[in-house]
């Protein structure tokens, strides 16, 4: 273990936090851009992260699911229709371009030589960063009509954006997220979460770090959030897998098991093979907070990690 | 206030059933008021009542039926009052 890590009971943990960042731009393991939360990653960090993708899709493969490969922006009709800008409109990432004439142009150069803001001739596209990787798939699933009697299992993984800039290594502002996503009857996407909430289990507690399970809630926005968030614990549609990086007491969520009920089955429209109104369920790997949980407690060094992890790891 | 608040769920909850079919003790999240039409629901309730629900009241248990609105409603109404 790091020696800041030992020092995280007697530091506040914000400090802990920046201390745990100092430490990887030092090792050469993470890159400071200029922006907290956009990052850099060196070959050793990015080693982690496929050998932890290699490690999901053995747990997973069993499953058989489909994978797709998405960009990391999503299409901003669908995004708006997503009902994303309700709950989380402090999160959300719109890409904009100058789509202005030579005269515009000027402007601009002008507003950009005298330091001014430059921004506000600039419109926005049709594309927006995609806020988890989930979001594309529902209404590209609802365009293949109703599910077969079996439901549907995809694979995907995407680098998601959300502006919550910050010290802390594990908050960034531009991650990836892999998830498998079950949409079909509601028992069949319960079942689908509480595999995974013991292989979760199971394949973390392989990699030698401490965790627990425990009832969360998204950070949705506002006064309706409040009860958003307090309607999502109690009735249990989210839990997180909680490992110590910078602090014991507010561990970080590193994997989360979702169920969505009919929210996006209803949204999008995606029968089940009998006309019902599907359900969905996800979970949810946040592979750098994984790699950095690893780094953390194992130190930034992988050929000292313990040889049971590399194992898992590298075999 | 209780046909009020009936009138209300009508125009908010999107219940598959008519408010006027549920009894002041039905369980409104089993007659299928979902999570996102509660937050409707409950601000459209704060419109009509003039009222603010506090952050602890802000959950299921203060909407699960017209009866636990209505305390709700009278309790904060008798507090302004």
């Amino acid at each position: 273990m790091s020696v800041a890590a030992s020092a995280t009971a007697s530091t506040s943990p914000v400090s802990a936090q920046e201390a745990y960042l100092d430490e990887l731009f030092d090792k050469g393991i993470l890159f400071d851009t200029g922006v907290d939360g956009l990052y850099g990653r060196s070959d050793v960090f990015e080693d982690v992260i496929q050998a932890f993708d290699r490690l999901i899709t053995r747990y997973g493969a069993q499953d058989r699911a489909t994978p797709i490969h998405f960009p990391p922006g999503i299409s901003r009709p669908l995004f708006e229709k997503s009902g994303y800008m309700k709950s989380f409109p402090q999160l959300a990432g719109t890409v904009h371009s100058f789509m202005g004439g030579e005269a515009d142009h000027c402007t601009l150069l002008a507003e950009l030589e005298a330091g001014q803001d430059w921004t506000g001739q600039q419109t926005a596209t049709d594309i927006v960063l995609t806020p988890a990787a989930c979001y594309p798939l529902y209404p590209t699933v609802a365009k293949r009509g109703p599910l077969p009697v079996d439901g549907r299992l995809y694979d995907l993984q995407s680098y998601c954006f959300r502006h919550e800039p910050s010290k802390d290594p594990a908050r960034m502002q531009m991650f990836r997220m892999r998830e498998y996503v079950r949409i079909g009857s509601p028992e069949q996407v319960q079942a689908f979460r509480e595999t995974w909430l013991e292989r979760g289990q199971a394949m973390m507690g392989s990699l030698g770090v401490p965790l627990k399970v425990d009832l969360a809630n998204d950070p949705f926005f506002g006064r309706a959030g409040r009860m958003l968030a307090n309607n999502q614990r109690d009735t249990g549609l989210k839990f997180e897998l909680l490992i110590p990086v910078t602090s014991e007491e507010k561990p970080t969520a590193c994997l989360s098991f979702n169920y969505h009920q009919d929210h996006f089955g209803s949204l999008w429209n995606i029968p089940t093979h009998n006309g019902d109104v599907a359900h969905t369920a996800c979970v949810g790997f946040g592979m750098e907070r994984v790699a950095l949980a690893l780094f953390k407690h194992h130190g930034t060094d992988t050929a000292q990690w313990p040889q049971a992890v590399r194992q898992v790891l590298w075999g | 206030m209780n046909d009020k608040i009936r009138d209300i769920l009508d125009q908010t909850a999107k219940l598959p059933v008519k408010a006027a079919t549920l009894s002041d003790d039905a369980d409104l999240h089993e007659a299928g008021l979902t999570s996102f039409a509660s937050v409707q629901l409950m601000l459209a309730l704060e419109d009509a009542f003039d009222i603010e629900f506090p952050e602890q009241m802000l959950n299921r248990r203060t909407f699960a039926s017209i009866k636990a609105i209505q305390n709700a409603i009278a309790e904060l109404t008798q507090t302004a009052a």
